[in-house]
């Protein structure tokens, strides 16, 4: 019999130490650069200056500061742009140079998960022209979304191990007259978050000390290529990716912890279309309850176009049934513009989002009516002709 | 509904075909990746959120495979594996097995043969399939109408009402779309096309929809001809 004390007391003599050498897969990056001698694609360099940081088994990664290309997201940009506008106002705020560019399709993954009417080879294309479309500009690709991170990483994967997939989609390539290049490391926009998390505190304008949040780490983040997601041992001592919470630290907020944090969101790519009943009671049961129950936040937060979606907008039919929710949902980049001071309109477009917010706004001292009045004026103004787009000198006037 | 694994309902079709289509399963290049056998530990079903809610087993979509159990494996192919989310949170199977992988090439090989399954799983997702494939882009703002999300709640119409001059709202210049979630440039999308068509994607398609193809195909041939292309989907 096991005694119990065994059993109940912390085991004092060990201590958690991470080996780059027991990752489920071989450092890619020496495959990479062996590849590239042997002729058989260039590697595109991270631009210096970069930050390291270390991924789940210790090995590091190189996350590039500026000079960045947004792999913008489709559901981001579609359903949320408030996403996409906070990373580059944070880019801004903080002067760093980069791309918004229009040589650039979704990844394809969300289409090629859901219905399949795709195959490795068109997919390793999409990937590779649109890495092509950023060497040319010398930018470095940070990925917006979850999926076409977790993607890009299982494409990699493949292309690395197939000299027949990389024929065919250097052949199609040349073709379409472009470079076969691969990017030295796939940089999630999070992680790049992550990396300039103390930049943000420094520049932070918005006391969040009174905020508590949950985190929800999107599926295609850390469970595709685990191995090449971000932790950190001052994270739940590296046992679950560090992104988002690192960032939620550095600007004050109290990060809570919920049993089902390693659940997926209820997406699902198709039933999120198509079988919206699934998408809304997993969201629901699984997360925003337990979530509510176990940690009650004032705001959740994540990292995935598909998460913020379907956790934010499930709720709304959810009310109806008397459930337990009301758990207002944004990204790592929203709340840190917010810390920075970011317009919760302008800037942040929480007006897309379903789940009331005003709480959370006005516990962080914003003056809801007021800002949205701001917006209001702002919109006015497109309406009458006065001015056709809203700029960033707007969107901080 | 329950599952039907008694192998009667698809008893009318030939062994051989299954095998036909088990082996393209097996061909394919990620194949030895996703699976390495099975413990049959139920890690995978325990991580599995569409185990919770339907009568499906990423378990028993990796033994079934594992095993080579040809039946079974034709039975999973066209009742099971549409309910799968491919969150990959089966990754985390002890024996390096990817159910989800797994399922991504058995549903590949289902769309490519063009099984009833597929159609009907399709069935509704054209609009989606056809915005991605002919504008570059997935989720464009004017999907958020009314009458398509129904279930999401009134600021569905607020969104729909304002779009235009709300897209007009945001500070990066890319975003002013309504057709697409950002501005592709047309180069962009001559060489999207040109992947679809070097890839056999449009013969995928053409399996599962033959009006979908169709329009596709205009849409693109005269695209393509337009930028210099001489290209037939055909
Ligand atoms: S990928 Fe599919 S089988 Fe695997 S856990 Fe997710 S829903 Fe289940
Ligand atoms: S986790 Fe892996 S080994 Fe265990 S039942 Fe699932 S597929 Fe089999």
């Amino acid at each position: 019999m096991i005694p119990s004390e065994a059993l109940i007391s912390k085991a004092k003599d060990r201590q958690f130490t991470r080996d780059p050498e027991r990752a489920p897969t071989e450092d890619f990056h020496d495959i990479l650069f062996d590849l590239e001698k042997e002729g058989e694609w260039e590697v595109q360099r991270v631009p210096e200056p970069y930050v390291e940081v270390e991924t789940k088994y210790g090995r590091k990664k190189k996350i590039p500061l500026q000079h960045t290309w947004h792999h913008k997201s489709c559901g981001q940009c579609g359903h949320i742009p408030g996403y996409s506008t906070s990373i580059f106002w944070i880019n801004r705020k903080l002067g760093f140079d980069y791309i918004d560019p229009t040589d650039q399709t979704s990844c394809t993954a969300w289409n090629y998960y859901a219905s399949a009417t795709s195959n490795a080879a068109a997919q390793a294309a999409v990937a590779m022209r649109n890495f092509a479309a950023a060497a040319e500009t010398s930018y470095f690709p940070i990925i917006h979304c979850g999926t076409s991170f977790g993607h890009y990483k299982e494409t990699r994967q493949q292309l690395i191990h197939s000299p027949e997939l990389r024929r065919q989609v250097r052949d199609i390539l040349k073709r379409l007259g472009k470079k076969f290049v691969i990017p030295e490391e796939i940089v999630h926009y999070s992680e790049w978050v992550h990396a300039v998390r103390d930049r943000i505190a420094e520049h932070q304008t918005r006391n969040m000390s009174m905020i508590r949040a949950t985190v929800h780490p999107a599926c295609h983040y850390h469970k595709l290529i685990a191995e090449d997601a971000v932790y950190d041992p001052e994270i739940y001592g590296a046992q679950r990716s560090a992104i988002i919470t690192g960032t939620l630290k550095a600007i004050g907020v109290e990060v809570a912890d919920y049993s089902t944090w390693f659940d997926c969101c209820g997406f699902g790519f198709r039933h999120i279309l198509v079988s919206r009943d699934f998408s809304r009671s997993f969201a629901t049961m699984r997360k925003i309850e337990v979530m509510k129950e176990e940690a009650n936040p004032d705001v959740t937060v994540t990292h995935d176009t598909g998460c913020v979606t379907t956790l934010d907008q499930s709720q709304f039919a959810a009310q109806a049934h008397n459930r337990n929710v009301g758990v207002p949902v944004m990204s790592d980049s929203q709340i840190a513009a917010l810390a920075m001071g970011a317009h919760p309109y302008k800037v942040l477009q929480l007006h897309w989002h379903s789940t009331d917010n005003k709480p959370f706004l006005q516990k962080v001292g914003i003056d809801t009516d007021k800002a949205w009045q701001e917006f209001e004026a702002a919109v006015e103004k497109l309406k009458s002709g006065e001015q056709q787009y809203l700029t960033w000198e707007d969107a901080d006037a | 509904m329950a599952l039907d694994l008694s192998g009667k309902k698809y008893a009318q079709v030939s062994y051989e075909e299954k095998e036909r289509l088990f082996n393209e399963v097996k061909a394919d290049l990620r194949y030895e990746e996703y699976l390495y056998g099975c413990y049959e530990c139920g890690i995978c079903v325990a991580a599995c959120p569409s185990a919770r809610f339907y009568d499906f087993s990423p378990r028993k979509i990796a033994q079934a495979v594992a095993r080579e159990d040809i039946d079974l494996v034709y039975t999973l192919m066209n009742d099971s594996i549409w309910d799968c989310s491919q969150c990959f949170s089966c990754d985390r199977c002890p024996r390096k097995n990817s159910p989800g992988g797994i399922i991504t090439i058995m549903r590949e090989v289902a769309v490519k043969n063009g099984l009833a399954s597929a159609q009907a799983a399709l069935e509704g997702y054209g609009r989606v399939v056809y915005k991605i494939m002919s504008t570059g882009t997935q989720v464009s703002p004017d999907m958020l109408q009314p009458s398509a999300f129904p279930d999401w709640g009134p600021h569905v119409k607020e969104i729909s009402n304002n779009l235009d001059v709300w897209r007009r709202a945001l500070p990066p210049e890319t975003l002013h779309t309504t057709e697409t979630g950002w501005q592709v440039d047309d180069k962009t999308l001559i060489e999207l096309y040109l992947i679809w068509h070097m890839t056999g994607v449009m013969d995928m398609i053409k399996e599962v929809d033959e009006g979908l193809f169709m329009i596709l195909q205009d849409v693109m041939e005269e695209r393509l001809e337009e930028a210099g292309y001489d290209v037939s989907f055909e």
